[in-house]
């Protein structure tokens, strides 16, 4: 019997007050998300249970029980405290996926700091922005990252200290610099909890926005009741599960399903940090005894393109449930894992902004492959007529996927942006940025985005942020940035480029633009293809038109040209 | 041949893609599973090969696996040249 039961029984009586209870939580009292992880679960007598396995690339492992990770987060917290942090500080984790990342998420949690986890593989100028909007106090990462932050410290003036947690001593500390080793640190037993109640901000996570830069999504510490309660019914946790989520907390299911939900259920989590290899990861399932498994369909299509002669190699039976997030997951890939796993994996449809799962399927309900299922119990969700911005009176149609905006872990607003969170509303619905149908059962079924931004294996990168990067390129005079089909992350970059006088086309050229765009944003945002053209399509009043372009990489109709220059 | 390969392959993965260069790389250094280059640096080390060496590997032949190590993308490099004749 699965954790939801019944799934329509459970819509006829939603509250999320079934999460405040399991979680012993009623309004008003402290709500802390980095105590709710560690100190709660130690307090239920479970503190010599395992909470995380880790293990990194050249195989070094580490184990963390439950007062382990309690301690570590106490220490870090107060470390933290001692360089002068305080609640609402933004403090900003720039880490590889290495056991620091996890628990100094919880430490600065625990003194009612704010988290702002950043992925690791960001340039210099991804960083900037990012971190210039959020005005961040502190920035924690490792010897290897910090030469990025180095690089635009002096436009930083808010950032205080940069803690290296593996500082060896060979190189001196620079400006601002220190540091501090979890493994050397003495354990901190007590820390005085932050007592921070449901509205306080917890996490700050970064996201793509169509025509601004990237905008930093708030979250608070109430939105822990929707993640403990999605991840008990829609992903099925249970007390005895090996789990692992493979994404990285950079992101927001490393965050939400990656660290909060997990560890305030109180499951053994297991973190893989290396590389995707189809026969490391099963090798990974196989040594931990995985039991449930959160995914993404990029992965999963790279392990159904190893083939399935791979699989057989190793002991894969200890896993009874799978899930997916971060870009539709195709019907071809629901029924390869139900014939080579004996499981479907379990569609699930969620955003920063939402901070958990609000569509999905559900364990004990009909997987549709290829559908996102329906809306999490207590959660409106609907198609919306995007000329009259009202439901849709008949299924089939496509329109705007738009929800009540009413859940525990909703975000509260835009960092620094009000206007753009005001913007998200029509009608009084939130508007996702995504188009679906609804079948006749009430299945959503996902048809795009709504906008330009590109979602490539689960991440969203936005055109605008890479031409503005394009166009610090010596070489380039203009671009246009589009997605482009992929067989394996549903979309890539793609770059329309002009040259400026003087610069000639070529293999070199496309490289060095490439690289460029790499160092200075991420590998995510790098084009994957830059075609060099003498000139983009534009409006007459000089607007260039990405539409024309995006409709020739995916062979669609190219529409309405009435407005195009030169047409 | 093989070595000066090797070693332009190491020092292009050196310059462009390690973030910390206190560790040096070796010819058996894991890159993807290792996690210096990922699945989407993985294009543009694709291309600087084919543009230095003048050959195509059809994406098929670009997996993770061929291009975990220098001496396993040495190895992929060749074979490839050698197709060319």
């Amino acid at each position: 019997m699965s954790n939801i039961g019944s799934y329509d029984e459970r819509v006829k009586d939603f509250s999320w007050a079934i999460a405040e209870k399991e979680l012993g939580w009623k309004p008003g009292d402290v709500i802390n998300i980095g105590w709710y992880c560690t100190d709660r679960i130690c307090e239920q007598g479970k503190g010599s249970k395992v909470a995380l396995h880790w293990e990194g690339h050249t195989g070094a492992e580490k184990i963390y029980t439950y007062n382990d990770i309690r301690l570590a987060a106490n220490t870090i917290g107060a470390f933290l405290r001692g360089l002068g942090l305080k609640d609402g500080e933004r403090v900003c984790l720039f880490l590889d996926r290495i056991p620091e990342l996890y628990l100094g998420f919880l430490g600065i949690l625990k003194i009612g700091a704010i988290a702002q986890p950043l992925f690791s593989a960001f340039g210099d100028e991804s960083l900037f922005v990012r971190l210039s909007n959020a005005e961040t106090s502190a920035v924690i990462t490792q010897k290897k990252h910090a030469p990025k932050v180095r690089k635009i410290l002096d436009k930083l003036p808010h950032i205080r200290h940069i803690i290296i947690v593996d500082h060896d001593g060979v190189a001196p500390l620079k400006n601002r610099e220190v540091a501090f080793s979890l493994e050397k640190a003495a354990p901190v037993e007590h820390l005085d909890i932050h007592p921070t109640t449901a509205e306080s901000p917890s996490v700050l996570h970064y996201t793509s926005g169509t025509t601004g830069m990237p905008k930093g999504v708030k979250h608070v510490h109430y939105s822990l009741i929707s993640q403990y309660l999605t991840a008990r019914w829609a992903l099925d946790l249970r007390d005895d599960d090996i789990y692992w989520c493979t994404a990285d907390p950079g992101w927001v299911t490393g965050t939400s399903y990656g660290i909060i939900a997990p560890f305030a259920i109180g499951v053994t989590q297991c973190v893989l940090d290396a590389g995707f290899s189809a026969e490391a990861w099963y090798k990974w399932i196989e040594k931990r005894r995985v039991t449930m498994w959160y995914s993404a369909p990029t992965a999963i299509r790279s392990l159904m393109k190893a083939g399935d002669e791979i699989i057989k190699k190793f002991d894969l039976s200890s896993l009874r449930h799978l899930a997916s997030v971060g870009e539709p997951l195709n019907s071809e890939a629901v029924v390869w894992s139900q014939k080579v796993l004996g499981m479907p994996f379990y569609d699930t449809y969620w955003q920063t902004e939402t901070g958990s799962i609000v569509i999905s399927n559900y364990p004990g309900m009909e997987v549709r492959p290829g559908s996102m299922g329906k809306p999490f119990p207590g959660i409106t969700g609907t198609v919306l007529d995007p000329v009259k911005n009202e439901p849709y009176t008949t299924h089939g149609k496509i329109g705007l996927v738009a929800l009540k905006f009413d859940w525990p872990s909703r975000m509260r607003t835009y960092w620094n942006n009000e206007e753009a969170f005001q913007k998200k509303f029509r009608n009084g619905w939130y508007i996702t940025g995504d188009r679906s149908k609804l079948d006749k059962d009430g299945y959503f079924w996902f048809a795009g985005r709504d906008d330009d931004i590109i979602n490539t294996a689960g991440h969203l990168v936005s055109p605008f942020e890479v031409e503005s990067a394009l166009l610090e390129h010596p070489a380039v005079a203009e671009s246009a940035v589009v997605s482009k089909p992929d067989p394996i992350n549903l979309e890539v970059v793609k770059a329309f480029v002009t040259l400026k006088p003087g610069f000639t086309a070529s293999k070199d050229l496309d490289l060095e633009i490439m690289n460029f765009i790499r160092k200075k944003l991420s590998s995510l945002a790098m084009p994957q293809e830059i075609e060099f053209v003498p000139s983009l399509p534009k409006t007459r009043s000089g607007k260039i038109m990405r539409r024309i372009l995006h409709a020739k990489e995916w062979g669609e109709e190219i529409g309405d040209t009435s407005t195009l220059e030169n047409d | 041949m093989a070595d000066e390969l090797k070693d332009i392959v190491l020092n292009y993965v050196t310059k462009e893609y390690l973030e910390d260069d206190s560790e040096p790389l070796t010819y058996d250094t894991p890159l993807i599973s290792g996690g210096i280059v990922d699945s989407f640096s993985m294009v543009s080390l694709k291309r600087f090969l084919e543009n230095k060496y003048a050959i195509a590997i059809p994406d098929a032949e670009a997996t993770p696996e061929a291009f975990d190590s220098v001496n396993k993308i040495a190895a992929l490099v060749q074979r490839f040249a050698a197709k060319k004749g």
